[in-house]
């Protein structure tokens, strides 16, 4: 056994000496980017790309909060855990001069609250959650978030919503106008009974099968991911994915680049290559989201340069970014969440 | 007569015919679901086997095939261990006497089933970081082993405890040696167990995800934790179709282990 | 207690007793090692001070077990009292994985009990059968046998139209899914065990009652259970334990509209809830419980055996 474990470090320890040369250790999701990509970027700059993966937000943040941080060079958080992982310390800032490719970020996803002035991060993929209907079941107006949070009668028991606590407290938020992190006790009266009246008309709490639901037709109506939505048109589900005049929830995944990287310079050589509007391309024609960068439009595939859910019609309410809240507004909000759920 | 009435309940084989029903139902349509020529695993669009080219040819082909090999070996290693290591301490608590501590010793072997799977998972990983052991192949390999042991343990124990001590006393008068006498007599008698032992440990590991995520290192990828990373794109029938080619490989192993045991059961 | 029941005395039952440490040092040194040290890490990470969204500052805290048991209202200002929020979600747990637990026996007793009477020959075949299904993993079983019952599910369409039901049934996000759920993940569990305790079984004792004109219920009630008893102790306990902390058949079957012990330890520590204390502590108690449990069952063997 003592033997088995010497031979094993020692293996370890040559595996970190490769490293330092030419390899670039990426902590990604699983089948969020397409490994001719990767193939590519490793022709052009003989780094080797090792990718490991992760199934939520948290379970990253868990994991390097554990002891991970340090064996990966770049990860692809959501735009409120760069704002944590920024405030735990976690992300590296690179400069302008290091990053010639920069400016080619879109104007609007350059000062994002969650990284002003992109410092630690860039855009990887981005899009909305709001909400899709079953067009063979319900055939009325799905304009408002009145229809997952006071559903009509055809969709009454019918109703899949995200099991998340950020997206479903922030479109109950949208929903009654409340501000999001409001600590306005009434306010949050309000949402907490509000949510809970609603949960009667609810089948199920899922997300990772938010898109089967609505293709099996196991629910009418969903909160959902847009690509989701488009996924389970694509599936042959008649269903519509509304942009509601009450606003939704925008998200963004960005590449960020983390502290104690062991091959800092390749992880900015990576992200470089990702601003690039043909690798940016090539990434959301496989992911099926958006992208944050300019002048991609010319290398995306028709269908999804022209799908609804990608395209909000003229005049919809605009998105919002999920905030993160201080420490004692959050407990709030946990609390209404376990009330929710108890 | 009397000997049929008594080890024959009609309506039990009734119910083990539900239950291989009820096993293999769902695995029909995943069989059948990874011959769908439209992305869906709910939407039926055709035959075709897409998935399959997808799985042996597409880009993805060798991490799948890495997963699937890692996921094998892990489970064939972390069975084998957990099993020996099993079948000792069996040994240890119900043919060596009384002795202090041992309500003790069984409580710590079930322990990896009294925790919930992800404080394992977290707790381990922090563990080794602590200890300073890298992560990879070798800690997913010492975490299975762990949390396999009750799963081997439980059946073994249970057969050892029906074997009566005579057979051993026999083959201890006729001189044989304690050594000689646990491969010769108990270990065949104890067979059924460890065998059952060896499945459960062997299945539980091939399914694990949640600690096998956390003390993985990077680039390290078992089927279960490709399976559940799948969540940005949603399950395709690629993994239909990378499950079906597991039933397959475990069906090529029923197969072959019934003619082996035919083969040798012949021959005198 | 499987494994740990009484001896009676033959030289046999002493035989290991030289080799008692060497045989015993691997199980103490991998689990002590493995999982004693990282189970006590989390047992003092579960009175540390919560760090928002994720790991613990080094604070001593009783606030986790405060939030278990003290409820405070909603916004942390009213009367304490009792809660009960989280107790229900172990009653929740509990009722669960025992019904799953009795389904499994139910179905998985007469299923072990027709292996072991199966040809020799033919036995492991059967056992193989028996887990050939677990080679898929848990989440895509899970879903197929969601697809199976969900509302215009081949189930439904096979119940309709053979004309035992005239609506289809509602099965999918109900009690009765997680049951199904629960029973198919772990019915394995309960087979083999006991078929490894089954094939032991000496039938001429059987015969030995028939001829005395015991029915064949009598035979079983009176003397086969009894003797393969320690298989389906082993069962029981590789069913019921997991169970309680199991999360996909609940979260993916019963629709997750309402937190059971695995998935509300899961959000602490995978999801938006975050705290890490809080995740210890009721693994810390569920731990004490099952504790307990065996325990109790322990010492009600204890005096058996005295008798």
């Amino acid at each position: 056994m003592t033997r088995l474990i010497t031979t094993t470090s020692a293996l370890c320890l040559l595996a970190g000496a490769a490293q330092a040369e030419g390899t670039l250790s990426v902590y990604h999701w699983f089948e969020y980017i397409p490994q001719e990509l990767v193939d590519k970027f490793t022709a052009e700059t003989g780094i080797a790309v090792t990718i490991d993966t992760y199934d939520s937000n948290e379970a990253m943040l868990a994991s390097l909060k554990a002891g991970r941080l340090g064996q990966y060079d770049v990860a692809v958080p959501a735009d409120f855990m760069v704002e944590i992982m920024a405030e735990t310390g976690m992300l590296d800032t690179f400069t302008a001069e290091e990053m010639p490719n920069l400016p080619n970020i879109a104007p609007q996803w350059l000062d994002v609250p969650f990284d002003p002035g992109r410092t630690s991060s860039i855009p990887y993929q981005w899009g909305s959650t709001s909400f899709a209907v079953n067009r063979d079941v319900y055939a009325g107006d799905i304009s408002s978030l009145g229809v997952i949070f006071d559903p009509p009668e055809e969709l009454r028991g019918k109703i899949n919503v995200l099991d998340s606590q950020n997206e479903v407290l922030i479109l109950g938020s949208l929903y009654l106008g409340i501000p999001q992190c409001s600590t306005d006790r009434d306010q949050l009266r309000a949402l907490s009974d509000m949510l809970v009246a609603a949960k009667q008309h609810w089948a199920s709490f899922g997300s990772d099968t938010a898109k089967d639901v609505m293709v099996s037709g196991d629910a009418a109506a969903g909160m959902i991911y847009n690509g989701f939505s488009a996924k389970a048109r694509a599936e042959g589900a008649n269903v519509e994915y509304s942009y509601p005049t009450e606003g939704h929830v925008l998200w963004m995944d960005n590449v960020v680049l983390l502290k104690d990287a062991p091959n800092r310079a390749n992880a900015i050589a990576f992200m470089n290559f990702l601003l690039e509007p043909e690798n940016a391309a090539a990434v959301t024609n496989y992911a099926a989201y958006t992208s944050g960068v300019s002048g991609v439009e010319s290398f995306l595939d028709e269908a999804i340069r022209t799908s609804p859910e990608n395209n909000p019609p003229a005049g919809a309410a605009p998105g919002a970014f999920a905030q993160v809240c201080d420490e004692e507004t959050q407990k709030l909000y946990d609390a209404i969440w376990i009330n929710l759920k108890k | 007569m009397a000997l049929r009435s008594v080890r024959h309940y009609p309506s039990f084989f009734s119910i083990a015919m539900l239950c291989l029903i009820i096993l293999y139902a769902p695995l029909i349509v995943v069989m059948v679901y990874s011959f769908n020529d439209s992305p869906s695993i709910t939407n039926w669009g055709g035959l075709s086997l897409r998935w399959y080219f997808d799985v042996f040819t597409g880009p993805e082909a060798p991490r799948f095939r890495a997963a699937a090999w890692n996921s094998l070996t892990i489970a064939v290693l972390a069975a084998t261990i957990a099993t020996a290591i099993a079948t000792a301490a069996a040994l240890a608590m119900l043919r060596a006497g009384k002795f202090k501590g041992r309500s003790l010793t069984f409580a710590l072997i079930n322990l990896p089933l009294m925790v919930p799977e992800i404080v394992i998972a977290v707790a381990t990983l922090i563990f080794f970081t602590m200890i300073g052991f890298t992560t990879g192949y070798l800690t997913i390999l010492i975490a299975h082993i762990t949390f396999c042991i009750p799963f081997a343990y439980l059946p073994i124990a249970a057969r050892l405890q029906g074997i009566d001590g005579s057979y051993e006393a026999a083959a201890r008068d006729l001189y044989a040696t304690r050594a000689q006498s646990f491969w010769l007599v108990l270990l065949p008698l104890m067979a059924p167990g460890v065998i059952s032992g060896y499945l459960l440990a062997f299945i539980i590991s091939l399914d694990d995800f949640i600690i096998t995520n956390f003390v993985k290192g990077a680039g390290m990828e078992t089927l279960p934790t490709a399976i559940f990373g799948s969540v940005k794109q949603g399950i395709k029938p690629n993994i239909m179709a990378i499950s079906t080619l597991m039933l397959g490989v475990s069906i090529l192993f029923v197969t072959l282990s019934y003619l082996i045991n035919r083969k040798g059961r012949q021959s005198p | 207690m499987a494994g740990a029941a009484p001896d009676s005395g033959t030289s046999a039952e002493t035989t290991y007793r030289s080799a008692r440490v060497p045989l015993l040092l691997p199980t103490w040194l991998v689990i002590g090692i493995f999982l004693i040290l990282p189970v006590a890490l989390m047992a003092v990470y579960s009175f540390l001070t919560k760090e928002m969204r994720g790991g613990v500052i080094w604070e001593f805290s009783l606030a986790a077990y405060d939030q278990f048991f003290i409820n405070r209202g909603l916004f942390g200002d009213e009367p304490p009292s009792l809660e009960w929020t989280y107790i229900s979600v172990f009653g929740r747990s509990i009722a669960q994985a025992a019904t799953a637990t009795t389904l499994c026996l139910l179905i998985g007793f007469p299923t072990a009990w027709f292996i072991a009477t199966r040809p020799p020959a033919t036995r492991g075949v059967w056992l193989f059968l028996i887990t050939v299904p677990y080679w898929v993993n848990l989440l895509i079983r899970t879903v197929s046998l969601r697809f199976l019952i969900r509302e215009n599910g081949p189930l439904n369409d096979a119940l309709l139209g053979t004309g035992l039901i005239s609506e289809p049934l509602a099965m999918i996000n109900t009690n009765f899914a997680v049951q199904l759920g629960l029973f198919y993940s772990y019915l394995p569990f309960m087979v083999l065990p006991i078929y490894a305790a089954v094939e032991r079984y000496n039938f001429t004792l059987s015969e030995a009652a028939a001829d005395l004109y015991a029915s064949r219920w009598v035979i079983l009630r009176e003397i086969v259970l009894p003797i393969v008893k320690p298989g389906i102790i082993a069962g029981c306990l590789l069913v019921f334990i997991p169970s309680m902390g199991a999360f996909l058949a609940p979260n993916l079957l019963g629709g997750a509209k309402n937190f059971m012990i695995g998935s509300l330890i899961e959000e602490q520590f995978k999801r938006s809830l975050g705290n890490w204390p809080f995740g210890a502590a009721v693994s810390m108690i569920l731990m004490s419980l099952v504790l307990i449990l065996l325990m109790l069952y322990a010492r009600s063997m204890a005096k058996t055996e005295a008798r």
